[in-house]
């Protein structure tokens, strides 16, 4: 961001700067300027009007001395000697250099520096610019194509063309060869084969800015440039409307996976257990509690172990909420099966309990978990800006996912959990301890939750009310999706983040969500047992 | 999948059409799958009015799914359901409506409300008013009562009206959900196991029950697995297997296919 | 054969006429106290207790409406709040029209809050607030259609149990996020206050305050003596019937949707009421009334009162309000939510059937001849 804002500014800088040269010296032949002996001249006189003149000069000249003498100016070390109006290079150790060849120079006279004021900076800085295009650093060149294309300024046009006419570099080239277009396409006294050439780079480029410069064909442009241009806005809009809608997507990818981590305990619960968990998104809140506190004892005596906090905060997590959900199963819930309603009242009651233990134990207040270097920053795919943060919360869930189908299909314990969820009492007379597998379920289911609240103290307020917020959304997960089966949750989870995203900037966020509530409240009106429900006469009864 | 699509509806030919007009329930190429398992396959056959019917078939032959079929519970992915005659299509009719027809169902776990008394029990299944605000204002005429006296008669349960459904025995219930049925006098009673758990002596009286019924005009389908039980009704039994019907005749005709006995009965 | 069994139930038990006669009593006893007797007499029960027990008592109301439908037909609705808060918008409503150029933009029509939105208008459903009989009909319209047609969608595809109870909250949820916001029209998270009168009558004096708490007694007296008749009709041996087999239920030839939903807008509209009866005595009405956490507190109340007895639920709601504003108000404050939450966990451990159903059977216990009709639950069963 900071860095396009500094381009802005100086490419402002540069175009006045080339306006005041081109004026100086109209007739100056520009691509053969190698002699700098008149911009130094004028140096020399140390008056700060000749100074920038010269400074516009230098930075058309294309010389590869013209870098060091700005750059020197820059840093006062570019000096004069009053009475022979000789400009040197002053290097670190205070010998004289000449500017040009960097010779010392043999018989040193009396010399003091050339004076810059603010008017000098903002031309210095110009110039820069302006030499970053014909800079031996292809990078550097690439970098002042694009800013003087993103300036657009006409002014600008003399540099660009002297260093494309130089180019050599195949990646510079077309950037400067866009500039030049970007630049070409708003200005006066152009012929419509060659406006629409422009039109025709520009409208390639296909992004926001190229529809910008696109808008400014003036309207005295030819009518069949004005219908190119045209074209190539409606193409440009199509493909960013497309782009829009993968960003929304995966947006609601993003905020799918959120649900999803946060649904999927609550669907193993209710799935084998019939057990509606309302203190699910206390579990949820433990666990982001517990990251915080892994952090700050990483902070106290180990700083340097910072970047792995969230590592060492998922094991420690899902044990310890895992550990939470096994006592509320032995303690409250194996009093209450088969009483789903009364389950939920006693389940809201612990609920209430945590929260107030939390708000308690660390007060009312939105505790501060960082993020370790690997999950900031953003970085972009086509079109889309994805932050790695989201990217590690949607591979993590996934994994979680992933990993939950193992347990279930690989495991003893998952085929004694399924057995449980397809027919209770069949799976306890051929000896599964029914009771053993409730109360692992729900540890599992918790320890989940658990984890789900590591990766959402990454993206959510970590506060004793960060269960509540997600409490809803996860039951209508698991409702739309289906109990008893753990795709269901996947896909349930997914379509309503998704959809939550594509209605959003049509409703806004509030109505979105109530649209989205709504949608789901009719959805289980048509499908009362969900997506993926199972059929058969048994679940009947 | 494959198999369903290959399957031809069976043919509506001559004599099938003139039972139609005549059959009081009429079933013809019924199939009912359930995640590709299938319940029922192609099941056809009718019940006259008057009649009285045994069916019999091992688990899992489709017997109860069959009833779900005819009452609405469970809709059939072909086939044809009608009734009276073939003027009422039962696959495009809801339980409610179907109950309203005229057809009375007791589930095999006998379900009577078990929080309300016996008495509750009958007046809540007694024919009368059926819709929501008319049966806020409701009062009980005498003949109501008296009908409600002539159940208690014949279910045996007069002196038991007092006590709460839920506290009956199992042979009990099964009564009183006979009552209930009959409380509603349906022309159709389909009765899914009535003697499951009951004393040889009540199974004999339930027998007794049913023919008595069914003297007085009902038509009736009866599910049981106890033979002693359908031999005392002494009527047409049909045997399902795998979800279509393997033998019809009397029971003794039945009982000597040898595709039943190997099934079912047993050697 | 007996005639005592053929005879109906009484509209009022025991238990029933000595609710009513306590319930009438303080709608006489409490605004006499609080009017006749000078404020330095022991007696005497100043006005902001005479709103307080108010408050209780549009409570009870709430309370009891959701007992009908839980401890009768069997819905467990974690969203009947949402009904409470209508009729208290739809009251507030006509209140805030009431204060006119009283405001602090002395706009004549537009209330303060549309003003400062920049309104230049009144909203279509704001039309005929100004008339009480109107905003009358919408305390009981308002829930009642919401009622209507959630539970006409609800019930028809037959979500019943755990998935009802979960879109229920979910409704309400909705409720809650359009009331917030400022562009729906109903005052935004601020919500509907500064009220100056009703009916003409200065809403902070005592009389006003005095005939509002009566009102409420006899809006609850009312309540309880219209679910006692429907519950004892044929209709509510319907509802218990479909609480206990629905499926059963169906096939006797009932439509149990019906049922569900007409008793589902009745207590709709109680609801209505009592949020009506509500906002004049606490002076404020806003979105928070919607959440979800709000109407769980209701059910809490319902289940330790005991559920399916309507006096039990009147009962739970005023002792738990009355511990929450003891405990709340005091030292005691920052342990209340663990008080609460204890309850939720207490009451269905060891007390399911609550303070009333448990005193019921052990009544029913010592004396086997019941001279009343059996409490309807007389063996609480899940709903699903």
């Amino acid at each position: 961001m900071t860095t396009i804002a500094r381009f802005r500014s100086f490419c402002c800088a540069l175009a006045f700067l080339l306006s005041v040269a081109s004026f100086c010296l109209p007739g100056a032949d520009r691509a053969q300027a190698q002699d700098l002996s008149g911009p130094l001249g004028q140096i020399a006189t140390d008056n700060y009007g000749n100074t920038e003149a010269a400074l516009g000069e230098l930075a058309l000249s294309g010389s590869p001395a013209a870098a060091g003498i700005v750059s020197a100016l820059a840093d006062g070390n570019l000096v004069f000697s009053p009475s022979t109006r000789q400009v040197f290079i002053r290097n670190a150790a205070g010998a004289l250099l000449d500017p040009v060849t960097l010779q010392p120079v043999a018989d040193a006279p009396a010399v003091k520096p050339v004076r810059v004021n603010n008017r000098i900076r903002r031309a210095i800085e110009a110039a820069n610019g302006a030499l970053s295009l014909v800079s031996p650093d292809a990078a550097k060149r690439l970098d002042a194509a694009q800013a003087v294309g993103r300036s657009r300024d006409e002014a600008a046009l003399p540099a660009l063309e002297t260093a494309l006419a130089k180019e050599t570099d195949p990646r510079v080239k077309t950037a400067m060869t866009l500039a030049r277009a970007s630049i070409v396409i708003a200005k006066e006294g152009i012929t419509p084969a060659e406006r629409i050439a422009a039109v025709e780079l520009v409208g390639a480029e296909g992004n926001q800015d190229a529809l910008a410069i696109l808008r400014s064909v003036p309207d005295s442009a030819a009518p069949e440039v004005k219908q190119a241009a045209a074209d190539a806005i409606a193409g440009i809009e199509r493909n960013l409307a497309i782009w829009g809608a993968a960003q929304n997507v995966w947006y609601g990818v993003s905020l799918g996976s959120v649900l999803l981590l946060a649904a999927i305990g609550l669907a193993i619960t209710f799935g084998v257990m019939g057990v509606i968990n309302m203190a699910h998104g206390e579990m949820v809140m433990l666990g982001a509690y517990t990251t915080f506190v892994v952090q700050e004892l990483i902070r106290t005596y180990n700083p340097a172990l910072f970047d792995a906090s969230l590592l060492i905060a998922i094991p420690v997590a899902f044990l310890f909420t895992g550990l939470i959900g096994v006592l509320i199963e032995r303690t409250v819930i194996r009093f209450l099966y088969g009483r789903a309603l009364e389950t939920l009242l006693a389940t809201w009651g612990i609920s209430l309990i945590i929260q107030q233990a939390i708000r308690t134990a660390f007060g009312p207040t939105n505790r501060e978990v960082g993020a370790p270097s690997w999950m900031s920053g953003t970085f972009d795919l086509g079109h889309l800006a994805i932050t790695y943060g989201r990217l590690w919360i949607v591979i993590f869930a996934f994994l979680v996912f992933v990993a939950l189908l193992g347990v279930l299909r690989l495991t003893r314990i998952g085929l004694e959990m399924r057995a449980v969820t397809q027919n209770r009492r069949m799976a306890a007379s051929m000896g599964i301890r029914t009771n053993w597998v409730d109360a692992m379920t729900f540890g599992l289911g918790s320890g989940i939750a658990g984890i789900a609240g590591v990766a959402l103290s990454q993206i959510d307020n970590v506060s004793p009310n960060l269960g509540q917020s997600y409490i809803i959304d996860s039951f209508l997960v698991v409702v739309f999706g289906g109990v008893g089966n753990l795709w269901g949750t996947l896909v349930g989870a997914m379509s309503l983040g998704i959809a939550n995203k594509l209605l959003e900037p049509y409703a806004g966020a509030v109505l979105g969500k109530i649209a989205l509530l709504v949608i789901v409240i009719l959805f289980i009106q048509k499908r009362p047992r969900g997506l993926f429900a199972l059929k058969g006469r048994a679940i009947e009864s | 999948m494959s198999t369903t699509e290959t399957l031809e509806p069976a043919p509506v030919d001559a004599i099938a059409k003139k039972d139609l007009t005549e059959a009081l329930l009429y079933l013809d190429g019924v199939t009912v799958t359930f995640d590709g398992f299938r319940a029922l396959n192609a099941l056809s056959f009718t019940v006259d009015p008057g009649e009285m019917r045994a069916i019999i078939g091992p688990n899992g032959a489709g017997k109860t799914t069959m009833m779900d079929c005819i009452t609405g519970k469970t809709r059939p992915d072909r086939g044809d359901v009608f009734f009276a005659g073939g003027t009422v299509d039962l696959t495009k009719l809801d339980e409610t409506q179907i109950c309203t027809l005229g057809i009375g169902r007791k589930f095999q776990k006998p379900t009577v409300f078990e929080s309300h008394t016996v008495l509750d029990n009958l007046r809540l299944a007694l024919k009368g008013q059926r819709s929501a605000l008319p049966n806020i204002f409701r009062k009980e005429t005498a003949e109501q009562r008296d009908r409600i006296d002539e159940i208690f008669e014949t279910i045996k349960l007069t002196e038991h009206r007092g006590r709460l459904g839920g506290a009956l025995s199992h042979g009990q219930k099964q009564w009183l959900e006979i009552g209930m049925l009959l409380a509603q006098d349906p022309k159709l009673l389909l009765v899914d196991e009535p003697v499951a758990g009951m004393t040889d002596a009540e199974t004999a009286q339930t027998a007794e029950l049913l023919r008595e019924i069914n003297a007085n005009g009902h038509s009736v389908v009866v599910v049981e697995h106890d033979m002693t039980f359908v031999r005392d009704l002494g009527v047409r039994v049909m045997c399902l297997h795998e979800g279509s019907v393997l033998a019809e005749g009397t029971l003794d005709q039945v009982s000597a296919n040898e595709r039943v006995i190997e099934v079912y009965l047993g050697r | 054969m007996s005639t005592l069994d053929t005879r109906p139930p009484a509209l009022l038990g025991t238990s029933g006429q000595i609710f009513l006669a306590i319930t009438l009593g303080v709608a006489v006893l409490v605004p006499a106290l609080n009017l006749l007797l000078p404020p330095d007499s022991p007696f005497y029960i100043p006005t902001y207790v005479v709103s307080l027990l108010g408050k209780y008592l549009t409570y009870a109301l709430l309370a009891l409406s959701v007992d009908l439908i839980w401890g009768y037909v069997g819905i467990l609705s974690l969203g009947h709040g949402a009904f409470f808060a209508l009729g208290g918008y739809a009251m507030g409503m006509y209140l805030m029209r009431q204060i006119g150029t009283r405001g602090v933009y002395g706009d004549p029509v537009l209330p303060d809050f549309m003003v400062f939105l920049n309104w230049k208008e009144l909203p279509w459903f704001w039309w005929g607030f100004d008339m009480f009989p109107y905003a009358a009909l919408m305390v009981l319209f308002a829930p009642g259609v919401l009622a209507l047609v959630f539970g006409w969608f609800a019930f028809r595809s037959r979500v019943t149990g755990v998935y009802l109870s979960i879109i229920t909250q979910a409704m309400t949820f909705a409720l809650l996020l359009a009331f917030f916001r400022n562009d729906m029209g109903f005052g935004g998270n601020n919500g509907l206050t500064d009220f100056k009168d009703i009916l003409g009558f200065n809403i902070q004096s005592d009389g006003t305050r005095a005939t509002l708490f009566a009102l409420s007694a006899l809006a609850l007296a009312g309540g309880y003596v219209l679910c006692r008749f429907l519950v004892r009709s044929h209709f509510g041996k319907v509802l218990v019937a479909i609480r206990d087999a629905e499926t059963r239920v169906r096939f006797t030839g009932y439509r149990a949707e019906n049922y569900k939903l007409v008793a589902f807008v009745v207590s709709a509209m109680l609801a209505g009421i009592a949020g009506a009866l509500y906002v004049p005595q606490v002076g404020i009405i806003n979105p928070s009334e919607f959440s979800p956490a709000n109407s769980i507190e209701i059910i809490v109340w319902v289940a330790v009162g005991g559920r399916g007895t309507l006096v039990g639920a009147a009962l739970g709601a005023v002792l738990v309000n009355y511990a929450k504003t003891y405990f709340t108000s005091g030292l005691l404050a920052p342990y209340w939510l663990f008080m609460l939450g204890g309850l939720f966990v207490a009451v269905t451990l060891f007390l399911p059937k609550g303070i009333v159903g448990t005193f019921y059977e052990w009544r029913e216990k010592r004396r086997p001849p019941p001279d009343e009709a059996a409490p309807p639950l007389a063996e609480p069963r899940p709903a699903e």
